[in-house]
Protein backbone atom coordinates (compact mmCIF):
# COMPACT_ATOMS: atom_id res chain seq x y z
CA UNK A 1 0.00 0.00 0.00
CA UNK A 2 1.23 3.45 -0.87
CA UNK A 3 1.12 5.98 1.90
CA UNK A 4 2.76 8.83 0.00
CA UNK A 5 -0.69 10.29 -0.74
CA UNK A 6 -0.95 11.22 2.91
CA UNK A 7 1.83 13.75 2.38
CA UNK A 8 -0.91 15.96 0.96
CA UNK A 9 -2.09 16.50 4.51
CA UNK A 10 1.42 17.18 5.80
CA UNK A 11 0.37 20.25 7.79
CA UNK A 12 -2.31 18.36 9.65
CA UNK A 13 -0.17 15.30 10.40
CA UNK A 14 2.75 17.32 11.78
CA UNK A 15 0.50 19.50 13.93
CA UNK A 16 -1.30 16.43 15.29
CA UNK A 17 2.08 14.85 16.06
CA UNK A 18 3.16 17.98 17.94
CA UNK A 19 -0.06 17.95 19.95
CA UNK A 20 0.40 14.30 20.91
CA UNK A 21 4.05 14.90 21.74
CA UNK A 22 3.05 17.70 24.09
CA UNK A 23 0.62 15.37 25.87
CA UNK A 24 3.46 12.89 26.39
CA UNK A 25 5.77 15.70 27.52
CA UNK A 26 3.20 16.82 30.07
CA UNK A 27 3.35 13.36 31.64
CA UNK A 28 7.12 12.94 31.66
CA UNK A 29 8.45 16.41 32.46
CA UNK A 30 8.83 16.70 36.26
CA UNK A 31 6.94 19.35 38.17
CA UNK A 32 9.89 21.70 38.77
CA UNK A 33 10.80 21.75 35.05
CA UNK A 34 7.30 22.63 33.81
CA UNK A 35 8.21 26.12 32.49
CA UNK A 36 10.40 24.48 29.85
CA UNK A 37 7.25 23.20 28.12
CA UNK A 38 6.66 26.71 26.75
CA UNK A 39 10.08 26.68 25.07
CA UNK A 40 9.45 23.17 23.75
CA UNK A 41 6.07 24.09 22.26
CA UNK A 42 7.39 27.25 20.61
CA UNK A 43 10.38 25.38 19.20
CA UNK A 44 8.24 22.58 17.80
CA UNK A 45 5.75 24.99 16.30
CA UNK A 46 8.58 27.04 14.78
CA UNK A 47 9.90 23.92 13.06
CA UNK A 48 6.38 23.12 11.87
CA UNK A 49 6.06 26.63 10.42
CA UNK A 50 9.34 26.29 8.53
CA UNK A 51 8.44 22.84 7.18
CA UNK A 52 5.14 24.30 6.03
CA UNK A 53 6.94 26.53 3.53
CA UNK A 54 8.36 23.56 1.62
CA UNK A 55 6.63 23.11 -1.73
CA UNK A 56 3.53 20.95 -1.79
CA UNK A 57 1.51 19.18 -4.45
CA UNK A 58 -2.17 19.57 -5.25
CA UNK A 59 -4.64 16.77 -4.81
CA UNK A 60 -7.63 15.16 -3.15
CA UNK A 61 -7.89 12.57 -0.40
CA UNK A 62 -10.66 10.37 1.03
CA UNK A 63 -12.86 10.50 -2.05
CA UNK A 64 -12.74 14.28 -2.30
CA UNK A 65 -13.49 15.07 1.35
CA UNK A 66 -10.07 16.62 1.77
CA UNK A 67 -8.47 18.71 -0.94
CA UNK A 68 -5.43 20.89 -1.13
CA UNK A 69 -3.89 23.23 -3.66
CA UNK A 70 -1.45 26.12 -3.86
CA UNK A 71 -3.74 28.78 -2.42
CA UNK A 72 -4.95 26.59 0.48
CA UNK A 73 -1.34 25.69 1.19
CA UNK A 74 -0.35 29.36 1.21
CA UNK A 75 -3.20 30.23 3.53
CA UNK A 76 -2.22 27.50 5.98
CA UNK A 77 1.24 29.05 6.06
CA UNK A 78 -0.28 32.46 6.79
CA UNK A 79 -2.19 30.95 9.72
CA UNK A 80 1.01 29.23 10.91
CA UNK A 81 2.97 32.46 10.91
CA UNK A 82 0.15 34.19 12.77
CA UNK A 83 0.01 31.50 15.46
CA UNK A 84 3.81 31.51 15.81
CA UNK A 85 3.83 35.28 16.41
CA UNK A 86 0.97 34.86 18.85
CA UNK A 87 2.85 32.17 20.78
CA UNK A 88 5.96 34.36 20.96
CA UNK A 89 3.91 37.26 22.26
CA UNK A 90 2.07 35.23 24.88
CA UNK A 91 5.11 33.24 26.11
CA UNK A 92 5.77 35.60 29.03
CA UNK A 93 2.13 35.62 30.07
CA UNK A 94 2.13 31.82 29.96
CA UNK A 95 5.34 31.58 32.01
CA UNK A 96 4.17 34.01 34.67
CA UNK A 97 0.48 33.23 35.02
CA UNK A 98 -0.58 29.98 33.44
CA UNK A 99 2.34 27.60 34.05
CA UNK A 100 2.23 28.53 37.76
CA UNK A 101 -1.32 27.19 37.89
CA UNK A 102 -0.09 24.03 36.20
CA UNK A 103 -2.23 24.60 33.08
CA UNK A 104 0.54 25.32 30.57
CA UNK A 105 0.40 22.24 28.38
CA UNK A 106 -3.36 22.27 28.02
CA UNK A 107 -3.16 25.78 26.61
CA UNK A 108 -0.98 24.60 23.72
CA UNK A 109 -3.02 21.45 23.17
CA UNK A 110 -6.26 23.40 22.91
CA UNK A 111 -4.72 26.10 20.73
CA UNK A 112 -3.18 23.57 18.34
CA UNK A 113 -6.43 21.57 18.18
CA UNK A 114 -8.23 24.70 17.16
CA UNK A 115 -5.64 25.39 14.47
CA UNK A 116 -5.97 21.79 13.27
CA UNK A 117 -9.71 22.35 12.94
CA UNK A 118 -9.04 25.41 10.81
CA UNK A 119 -6.73 23.41 8.53
CA UNK A 120 -9.47 20.85 7.98
CA UNK A 121 -12.06 23.56 7.54
CA UNK A 122 -10.19 25.43 4.81
CA UNK A 123 -9.23 22.30 2.90
CA UNK A 124 -12.62 20.60 3.23
CA UNK A 125 -14.17 19.17 0.09
CA UNK A 126 -17.62 18.46 1.48
CA UNK A 127 -19.96 19.89 4.06
CA UNK A 128 -19.33 17.12 6.62
CA UNK A 129 -15.61 17.85 6.74
CA UNK A 130 -16.39 21.55 6.79
CA UNK A 131 -18.73 21.16 9.77
CA UNK A 132 -16.29 19.02 11.73
CA UNK A 133 -13.47 21.48 11.06
CA UNK A 134 -15.67 24.40 12.08
CA UNK A 135 -16.56 22.77 15.38
CA UNK A 136 -13.00 21.63 16.08
CA UNK A 137 -11.81 25.17 15.51
CA UNK A 138 -14.50 26.74 17.71
CA UNK A 139 -14.86 24.52 20.77
CA UNK A 140 -11.25 24.67 22.05
CA UNK A 141 -11.27 28.46 21.73
CA UNK A 142 -14.34 28.63 23.96
CA UNK A 143 -12.49 26.58 26.55
CA UNK A 144 -9.49 28.90 26.19
CA UNK A 145 -11.64 32.03 26.55
CA UNK A 146 -12.76 30.73 29.95
CA UNK A 147 -9.17 29.74 30.79
CA UNK A 148 -8.51 32.16 33.66
CA UNK A 149 -10.92 30.30 35.91
CA UNK A 150 -10.36 32.67 38.83
CA UNK A 151 -11.43 35.62 36.71
CA UNK A 152 -15.18 36.08 36.51
CA UNK A 153 -15.05 38.03 33.24
CA UNK A 154 -13.14 35.21 31.60
CA UNK A 155 -15.87 32.68 32.45
CA UNK A 156 -18.48 35.10 31.20
CA UNK A 157 -16.60 35.43 27.91
CA UNK A 158 -16.44 31.64 27.62
CA UNK A 159 -20.19 31.28 28.17
CA UNK A 160 -20.99 33.96 25.63
CA UNK A 161 -18.65 32.48 23.03
CA UNK A 162 -19.82 28.87 23.37
CA UNK A 163 -23.53 29.73 23.34
CA UNK A 164 -23.37 32.08 20.38
CA UNK A 165 -21.10 29.78 18.38
CA UNK A 166 -23.41 26.84 19.12
CA UNK A 167 -26.34 28.86 17.81
CA UNK A 168 -24.29 29.85 14.77
CA UNK A 169 -23.35 26.29 13.91
CA UNK A 170 -26.96 25.18 14.42
CA UNK A 171 -28.27 27.82 12.02
CA UNK A 172 -25.52 26.95 9.58
CA UNK A 173 -26.42 23.25 9.73
CA UNK A 174 -30.07 23.99 9.02
CA UNK A 175 -28.94 25.86 5.94
CA UNK A 176 -26.67 22.99 4.88
CA UNK A 177 -29.61 20.57 5.20
CA UNK A 178 -31.57 22.71 2.73
CA UNK A 179 -28.67 22.78 0.28
CA UNK A 180 -28.54 18.99 0.65
CA UNK A 181 -32.28 18.76 -0.03
CA UNK A 182 -32.03 20.59 -3.33
CA UNK A 183 -28.81 19.08 -4.63
CA UNK A 184 -28.81 15.56 -3.18
CA UNK A 185 -25.18 15.59 -2.14
CA UNK A 186 -22.93 17.10 0.48
CA UNK A 187 -19.85 17.09 -1.76
CA UNK A 188 -18.93 20.52 -3.10
CA UNK A 189 -18.15 19.16 -6.56
CA UNK A 190 -21.57 17.51 -6.89
CA UNK A 191 -23.40 20.53 -5.54
CA UNK A 192 -21.73 22.83 -8.09
CA UNK A 193 -23.31 20.80 -10.88
CA UNK A 194 -26.75 20.48 -9.30
CA UNK A 195 -27.33 23.89 -7.76
CA UNK A 196 -30.02 26.13 -9.25
CA UNK A 197 -31.52 29.37 -8.07
CA UNK A 198 -34.62 28.06 -6.29
CA UNK A 199 -36.22 29.56 -3.19
CA UNK A 200 -35.12 26.70 -0.95
CA UNK A 201 -31.51 26.97 -2.12
CA UNK A 202 -31.49 30.71 -1.49
CA UNK A 203 -32.92 30.24 2.01
CA UNK A 204 -30.32 27.56 2.71
CA UNK A 205 -27.54 29.80 1.49
CA UNK A 206 -28.72 32.70 3.67
CA UNK A 207 -28.84 30.51 6.79
CA UNK A 208 -25.43 29.07 5.96
CA UNK A 209 -24.02 32.57 5.43
CA UNK A 210 -25.48 33.68 8.78
CA UNK A 211 -23.67 30.86 10.55
CA UNK A 212 -20.29 31.84 9.11
CA UNK A 213 -21.01 35.54 9.62
CA UNK A 214 -21.06 34.81 13.36
CA UNK A 215 -17.49 33.61 13.15
CA UNK A 216 -16.35 36.61 11.11
CA UNK A 217 -18.48 38.88 13.38
CA UNK A 218 -20.33 40.69 10.62
CA UNK A 219 -22.87 43.13 11.82
CA UNK A 220 -26.19 41.60 12.63
CA UNK A 221 -24.25 38.81 14.33
CA UNK A 222 -21.50 40.77 16.09
CA UNK A 223 -22.92 41.10 19.61
CA UNK A 224 -20.63 38.55 21.21
CA UNK A 225 -17.42 40.06 19.84
CA UNK A 226 -16.65 42.97 22.16
CA UNK A 227 -17.66 41.12 25.33
CA UNK A 228 -15.64 38.02 24.49
CA UNK A 229 -12.56 40.04 23.54
CA UNK A 230 -12.74 42.03 26.76
CA UNK A 231 -13.21 39.04 29.03
CA UNK A 232 -10.94 36.50 27.40
CA UNK A 233 -7.15 36.46 27.92
CA UNK A 234 -5.50 38.84 25.44
CA UNK A 235 -3.75 36.14 23.45
CA UNK A 236 -7.11 34.40 22.92
CA UNK A 237 -8.72 37.68 21.90
CA UNK A 238 -6.04 38.16 19.28
CA UNK A 239 -6.38 34.51 18.18
CA UNK A 240 -10.11 35.08 17.67
CA UNK A 241 -9.68 38.35 15.86
CA UNK A 242 -6.85 37.28 13.56
CA UNK A 243 -6.52 33.53 13.02
CA UNK A 244 -10.09 32.41 13.51
CA UNK A 245 -11.53 35.29 11.52
CA UNK A 246 -9.00 34.81 8.72
CA UNK A 247 -9.78 31.11 8.34
CA UNK A 248 -13.54 31.74 8.32
CA UNK A 249 -13.19 34.48 5.71
CA UNK A 250 -11.13 32.17 3.52
CA UNK A 251 -13.59 29.26 3.53
CA UNK A 252 -16.56 31.59 3.10
CA UNK A 253 -14.81 33.08 0.07
CA UNK A 254 -14.08 29.68 -1.46
CA UNK A 255 -17.66 28.51 -0.96
CA UNK A 256 -19.20 31.69 -2.34
CA UNK A 257 -16.91 31.73 -5.37
CA UNK A 258 -17.25 28.06 -6.27
CA UNK A 259 -20.24 26.20 -4.78
CA UNK A 260 -22.62 29.14 -4.49
CA UNK A 261 -21.45 30.94 -7.65
CA UNK A 262 -24.80 30.37 -9.47
CA UNK A 263 -26.51 32.35 -6.68
CA UNK A 264 -24.18 35.31 -7.08
CA UNK A 265 -27.02 37.68 -7.99
CA UNK A 266 -28.46 36.97 -4.52
CA UNK A 267 -25.39 36.95 -2.32
CA UNK A 268 -23.86 40.06 -3.81
CA UNK A 269 -26.87 42.03 -2.54
CA UNK A 270 -26.59 40.45 0.90
CA UNK A 271 -22.89 41.21 1.08
CA UNK A 272 -23.49 44.78 -0.09
CA UNK A 273 -25.91 45.50 2.79
CA UNK A 274 -23.88 43.60 5.38
CA UNK A 275 -20.64 45.33 4.34
CA UNK A 276 -22.12 48.82 4.70
CA UNK A 277 -23.70 47.97 8.06
CA UNK A 278 -20.55 46.29 9.36
CA UNK A 279 -18.25 49.16 8.44
CA UNK A 280 -20.49 51.87 9.87
CA UNK A 281 -21.49 50.12 13.10
CA UNK A 282 -17.98 48.81 13.77
CA UNK A 283 -16.44 52.23 13.29
CA UNK A 284 -19.07 54.24 15.14
CA UNK A 285 -18.98 51.94 18.17
CA UNK A 286 -15.19 51.98 18.18
CA UNK A 287 -15.31 55.76 18.62
CA UNK A 288 -16.77 55.54 22.11
CA UNK A 289 -14.63 52.74 23.58
CA UNK A 290 -12.26 53.36 26.47
CA UNK A 291 -10.95 49.83 26.95
CA UNK A 292 -8.19 48.93 24.49
CA UNK A 293 -9.50 45.37 23.98
CA UNK A 294 -13.05 46.54 23.21
CA UNK A 295 -11.57 49.20 20.95
CA UNK A 296 -9.64 46.60 18.98
CA UNK A 297 -12.74 44.37 18.92
CA UNK A 298 -14.83 47.00 17.17
CA UNK A 299 -11.91 47.91 14.93
CA UNK A 300 -11.69 44.26 13.88
CA UNK A 301 -15.44 44.25 13.14
CA UNK A 302 -14.91 47.24 10.88
CA UNK A 303 -11.96 45.52 9.17
CA UNK A 304 -14.22 42.52 8.45
CA UNK A 305 -16.54 44.95 6.68
CA UNK A 306 -13.67 46.06 4.46
CA UNK A 307 -12.82 42.44 3.64
CA UNK A 308 -16.35 42.02 2.25
CA UNK A 309 -15.47 44.53 -0.46
CA UNK A 310 -13.10 41.96 -1.89
CA UNK A 311 -15.69 39.19 -1.57
CA UNK A 312 -18.31 41.13 -3.50
CA UNK A 313 -16.06 41.25 -6.58
CA UNK A 314 -16.42 37.48 -7.02
CA UNK A 315 -13.42 37.18 -9.32
CA UNK A 316 -9.78 36.16 -9.32
CA UNK A 317 -8.94 39.74 -8.35
CA UNK A 318 -11.33 39.43 -5.40
CA UNK A 319 -9.71 36.22 -4.14
CA UNK A 320 -6.21 37.63 -4.44
CA UNK A 321 -7.03 40.88 -2.66
CA UNK A 322 -8.83 39.13 0.19
CA UNK A 323 -5.92 36.75 0.82
CA UNK A 324 -3.43 39.61 0.57
CA UNK A 325 -5.46 41.78 2.95
CA UNK A 326 -5.80 38.97 5.50
CA UNK A 327 -2.04 38.42 5.34
CA UNK A 328 -1.38 42.09 6.15
CA UNK A 329 -4.18 42.19 8.71
CA UNK A 330 -2.54 39.28 10.57
CA UNK A 331 0.64 41.29 11.07
CA UNK A 332 -1.02 44.63 11.86
CA UNK A 333 -3.55 43.33 14.34
CA UNK A 334 -1.06 41.03 16.05
CA UNK A 335 1.28 43.99 16.53
CA UNK A 336 -1.48 46.02 18.17
CA UNK A 337 -2.57 43.15 20.39
CA UNK A 338 1.08 42.38 21.23
CA UNK A 339 1.67 45.88 22.59
CA UNK A 340 -1.59 45.74 24.57
CA UNK A 341 -0.51 42.39 25.98
CA UNK A 342 2.99 43.61 26.92
CA UNK A 343 1.58 46.61 28.77
CA UNK A 344 -1.21 44.63 30.41
CA UNK A 345 1.22 41.99 31.62
CA UNK A 346 3.60 44.53 33.19
CA UNK A 347 1.11 46.99 34.65
CA UNK A 348 -2.39 45.53 34.33
CA UNK A 349 -3.57 48.69 32.57
CA UNK A 350 -5.85 48.33 29.55
CA UNK A 351 -7.53 51.70 29.06
CA UNK A 352 -6.69 54.23 26.37
CA UNK A 353 -6.22 56.93 29.04
CA UNK A 354 -3.48 54.86 30.64
CA UNK A 355 -1.45 55.11 27.44
CA UNK A 356 -0.96 58.86 27.84
CA UNK A 357 2.68 59.81 27.78
CA UNK A 358 3.75 56.33 26.72
CA UNK A 359 6.17 57.70 24.13
CA UNK A 360 8.29 59.40 26.79
CA UNK A 361 8.68 56.27 28.87
CA UNK A 362 8.52 53.44 26.30
CA UNK A 363 9.36 54.87 22.86
CA UNK A 364 9.82 51.51 21.15
CA UNK A 365 6.48 50.11 22.19
CA UNK A 366 4.66 53.26 21.15
CA UNK A 367 6.37 53.19 17.76
CA UNK A 368 5.23 49.59 17.22
CA UNK A 369 1.70 50.54 18.25
CA UNK A 370 1.76 53.56 15.94
CA UNK A 371 2.86 51.44 12.98
CA UNK A 372 0.16 48.87 13.73
CA UNK A 373 -2.58 51.49 13.99
CA UNK A 374 -1.36 53.27 10.82
CA UNK A 375 -1.43 49.93 9.02
CA UNK A 376 -4.95 49.18 10.28
CA UNK A 377 -6.10 52.66 9.26
CA UNK A 378 -4.39 52.42 5.86
CA UNK A 379 -1.88 55.27 5.83
CA UNK A 380 0.31 55.07 2.70
CA UNK A 381 3.87 54.00 3.50
CA UNK A 382 2.85 50.92 5.52
CA UNK A 383 1.35 47.68 4.26
CA UNK A 384 -2.23 48.30 5.37
CA UNK A 385 -2.66 50.97 2.73
CA UNK A 386 -1.95 48.57 -0.10
CA UNK A 387 -4.26 45.95 1.35
CA UNK A 388 -7.16 48.39 1.51
CA UNK A 389 -6.32 49.95 -1.85
CA UNK A 390 -6.42 46.56 -3.61
CA UNK A 391 -9.71 45.65 -1.91
CA UNK A 392 -11.26 48.91 -3.15
CA UNK A 393 -9.86 48.23 -6.63
CA UNK A 394 -11.51 44.81 -6.63
CA UNK A 395 -14.90 46.26 -5.67
CA UNK A 396 -14.57 49.14 -8.15
CA UNK A 397 -13.65 46.75 -10.98
CA UNK A 398 -17.19 45.31 -10.71
CA UNK A 399 -18.76 48.78 -10.72
CA UNK A 400 -19.58 49.17 -7.01
CA UNK A 401 -18.59 52.84 -6.89
CA UNK A 402 -21.11 53.83 -4.19
CA UNK A 403 -19.88 51.04 -1.95
CA UNK A 404 -16.26 52.13 -2.45
CA UNK A 405 -17.26 55.70 -1.61
CA UNK A 406 -18.93 54.55 1.63
CA UNK A 407 -15.82 52.52 2.45
CA UNK A 408 -13.61 55.57 1.97
CA UNK A 409 -15.90 57.54 4.31
CA UNK A 410 -15.37 54.75 6.84
CA UNK A 411 -11.61 54.84 6.42
CA UNK A 412 -11.80 58.51 7.37
CA UNK A 413 -13.86 57.76 10.48
CA UNK A 414 -11.48 54.98 11.47
CA UNK A 415 -8.50 57.30 10.98
CA UNK A 416 -10.00 59.57 13.65
CA UNK A 417 -10.18 56.94 16.37
CA UNK A 418 -6.89 55.29 15.53
CA UNK A 419 -5.24 58.69 15.79
CA UNK A 420 -6.90 59.24 19.19
CA UNK A 421 -4.70 56.44 20.55
CA UNK A 422 -1.63 57.80 18.77
CA UNK A 423 -2.35 61.24 20.20
CA UNK A 424 -2.68 59.82 23.71
CA UNK A 425 0.70 58.10 23.35
CA UNK A 426 2.70 60.87 21.69
CA UNK A 427 1.15 64.26 22.51
CA UNK A 428 -0.61 63.92 25.85
CA UNK A 429 1.26 64.26 29.12
CA UNK A 430 0.36 62.29 32.17
CA UNK A 431 1.19 62.62 35.86
CA UNK A 432 1.72 58.92 36.32
CA UNK A 433 2.58 57.40 32.95
CA UNK A 434 3.31 53.72 32.50
CA UNK A 435 6.87 53.33 33.83
CA UNK A 436 9.69 52.13 31.60
CA UNK A 437 10.02 48.38 31.34
CA UNK A 438 12.05 46.02 29.23
CA UNK A 439 10.31 43.17 27.45
CA UNK A 440 11.64 39.65 27.52
CA UNK A 441 13.22 38.12 24.43
CA UNK A 442 10.13 36.26 23.15
CA UNK A 443 7.91 39.32 23.24
CA UNK A 444 10.55 41.44 21.51
CA UNK A 445 10.96 38.82 18.81
CA UNK A 446 7.20 38.60 18.34
CA UNK A 447 6.85 42.36 17.97
CA UNK A 448 9.89 42.56 15.68
CA UNK A 449 8.41 40.05 13.23
CA UNK A 450 5.15 41.96 13.07
CA UNK A 451 6.95 45.25 12.45
CA UNK A 452 9.02 43.68 9.68
CA UNK A 453 5.83 42.27 8.19
CA UNK A 454 4.08 45.64 8.26
CA UNK A 455 7.02 47.44 6.66
CA UNK A 456 8.12 44.86 4.11
CA UNK A 457 4.86 43.33 2.85
CA UNK A 458 3.59 46.57 1.39
CA UNK A 459 6.75 47.23 -0.58
CA UNK A 460 7.52 43.73 -1.81
CA UNK A 461 5.23 43.50 -4.80
CA UNK A 462 6.15 40.02 -6.19
CA UNK A 463 4.22 38.59 -3.24
CA UNK A 464 0.97 40.06 -4.51
CA UNK A 465 1.66 38.77 -8.02
CA UNK A 466 2.32 35.32 -6.57
CA UNK A 467 -0.98 35.35 -4.66
CA UNK A 468 -2.82 36.59 -7.74
CA UNK A 469 -1.39 33.74 -9.80
CA UNK A 470 -2.46 31.13 -7.23
CA UNK A 471 -5.96 32.62 -6.94
CA UNK A 472 -6.87 31.49 -10.42
CA UNK A 473 -7.62 28.00 -9.05
CA UNK A 474 -10.98 29.00 -7.63
CA UNK A 475 -12.41 30.92 -10.58
CA UNK B 1 -40.60 5.97 5.77
CA UNK B 2 -44.09 6.42 7.20
CA UNK B 3 -46.90 5.59 4.72
CA UNK B 4 -49.48 8.33 5.27
CA UNK B 5 -47.06 11.15 6.04
CA UNK B 6 -45.36 13.08 3.26
CA UNK B 7 -42.08 14.95 3.53
CA UNK B 8 -43.93 18.27 3.76
CA UNK B 9 -45.43 17.51 7.16
CA UNK B 10 -42.11 16.44 8.64
CA UNK B 11 -40.24 19.43 7.26
CA UNK B 12 -42.95 21.69 8.69
CA UNK B 13 -42.41 20.12 12.10
CA UNK B 14 -38.63 20.58 11.89
CA UNK B 15 -39.02 24.19 10.78
CA UNK B 16 -41.30 24.87 13.76
CA UNK B 17 -38.77 23.14 16.01
CA UNK B 18 -36.00 25.31 14.58
CA UNK B 19 -37.86 28.54 15.21
CA UNK B 20 -38.89 27.46 18.73
CA UNK B 21 -35.17 27.03 19.34
CA UNK B 22 -34.30 30.47 17.98
CA UNK B 23 -37.13 32.07 19.96
CA UNK B 24 -36.02 30.31 23.13
CA UNK B 25 -32.41 31.34 22.61
CA UNK B 26 -33.43 34.99 22.44
CA UNK B 27 -36.05 35.12 25.19
CA UNK B 28 -34.85 32.67 27.86
CA UNK B 29 -33.27 34.14 30.99
CA UNK B 30 -31.44 31.05 32.19
CA UNK B 31 -28.17 29.75 30.71
CA UNK B 32 -29.28 26.10 30.88
CA UNK B 33 -32.54 26.92 29.08
CA UNK B 34 -30.56 28.74 26.39
CA UNK B 35 -28.43 25.63 25.98
CA UNK B 36 -31.57 23.48 25.63
CA UNK B 37 -32.83 25.88 22.94
CA UNK B 38 -29.61 25.40 21.00
CA UNK B 39 -30.13 21.65 21.23
CA UNK B 40 -33.58 22.09 19.68
CA UNK B 41 -32.00 23.87 16.70
CA UNK B 42 -29.38 21.15 16.25
CA UNK B 43 -32.00 18.39 16.53
CA UNK B 44 -34.18 20.11 13.95
CA UNK B 45 -31.29 19.89 11.49
CA UNK B 46 -30.61 16.25 12.44
CA UNK B 47 -34.23 15.31 11.64
CA UNK B 48 -33.98 17.34 8.43
CA UNK B 49 -30.94 15.40 7.26
CA UNK B 50 -32.44 12.00 8.06
CA UNK B 51 -35.81 12.77 6.46
CA UNK B 52 -34.35 14.31 3.33
CA UNK B 53 -32.07 11.32 2.96
CA UNK B 54 -34.89 8.82 3.42
CA UNK B 55 -37.55 10.48 1.27
CA UNK B 56 -35.59 12.13 -1.53
CA UNK B 57 -32.24 10.35 -1.94
CA UNK B 58 -32.68 6.84 -0.46
CA UNK B 59 -29.85 5.27 -2.50
CA UNK B 60 -27.08 7.13 -0.67
CA UNK B 61 -26.56 7.44 3.09
CA UNK B 62 -24.89 10.85 3.21
CA UNK B 63 -27.61 12.52 5.26
CA UNK B 64 -27.79 9.75 7.85
CA UNK B 65 -24.02 9.72 8.33
CA UNK B 66 -24.03 13.50 8.63
CA UNK B 67 -26.71 13.31 11.33
CA UNK B 68 -24.63 10.84 13.37
CA UNK B 69 -21.71 13.27 13.32
CA UNK B 70 -23.98 16.15 14.36
CA UNK B 71 -25.23 14.17 17.36
CA UNK B 72 -21.68 13.39 18.50
CA UNK B 73 -20.44 16.96 18.07
CA UNK B 74 -23.53 18.37 19.78
CA UNK B 75 -22.82 16.17 22.78
CA UNK B 76 -19.26 17.51 22.99
CA UNK B 77 -20.53 21.05 22.62
CA UNK B 78 -23.07 20.60 25.43
CA UNK B 79 -20.48 19.04 27.72
CA UNK B 80 -18.13 21.96 27.21
CA UNK B 81 -20.88 24.56 27.64
CA UNK B 82 -22.12 22.93 30.85
CA UNK B 83 -18.59 22.75 32.24
CA UNK B 84 -18.03 26.46 31.56
CA UNK B 85 -21.40 27.27 33.13
CA UNK B 86 -20.47 25.21 36.22
CA UNK B 87 -17.20 27.16 36.43
CA UNK B 88 -19.19 30.38 36.40
CA UNK B 89 -21.70 29.00 38.92
CA UNK B 90 -18.89 28.36 41.39
CA UNK B 91 -18.07 32.05 41.35
CA UNK B 92 -21.47 33.73 41.39
CA UNK B 93 -23.84 30.92 42.54
CA UNK B 94 -26.29 31.67 39.76
CA UNK B 95 -27.00 30.75 36.16
CA UNK B 96 -29.41 33.60 35.46
CA UNK B 97 -28.41 35.85 32.57
CA UNK B 98 -29.00 39.05 34.56
CA UNK B 99 -26.51 37.94 37.24
CA UNK B 100 -23.96 36.72 34.73
CA UNK B 101 -23.77 39.83 32.61
CA UNK B 102 -21.26 42.45 33.75
CA UNK B 103 -19.81 43.61 30.44
CA UNK B 104 -22.06 45.86 28.38
CA UNK B 105 -21.59 48.40 25.65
Amino acid sequence: MDFSNFLLMRHEIILLAITLLLIVAEVFIPQNKKPSIVHLAILLFGIHTIIGFLPATDGNLFGGMFRTNGLIHLFKNVLNVGVLILLLQSADWLQEKIVRQNKGTEFFILLFSSLLGMYFMISSGDFLMFYLGLELSTLPVAALAAYETANRKSSEAGVKLILSSALASGVSLFGISMLYATSGSIYFNDIIQMITSTDLTILGMILFFAGLAFKISLVPFHFWTADVYEGAPISIASFLSVISKGAAVFILMILLFTVLKPLMHVWENIIYVVAVLTMFIGNLFALRQQNMKRFLAFSSIAQAGFILLGLIAGSQLGTATVVYFVLIYVFSNLAAFGVVQAISLQTGKENINDYEGLYRTNPNLSLVMMLALFSLAGIPPVAGFFGKFFLFTAAASQGYYVLVFLAVVNVTISLYYYLLVVRAMFLRKSDNPIPFFKNKIYMRLGLLITVLGILVLGLYSPLYDYIYELSGIFN
Amino acid sequence: MIPEISIYEILTVTSILFFIGVYGFITRKNLISILISVELILNASVINFVVINKYLYPDMLQGVVFSLFIIAVAAAETALAVSIIIGLYRQISSVEVKDVETMKH
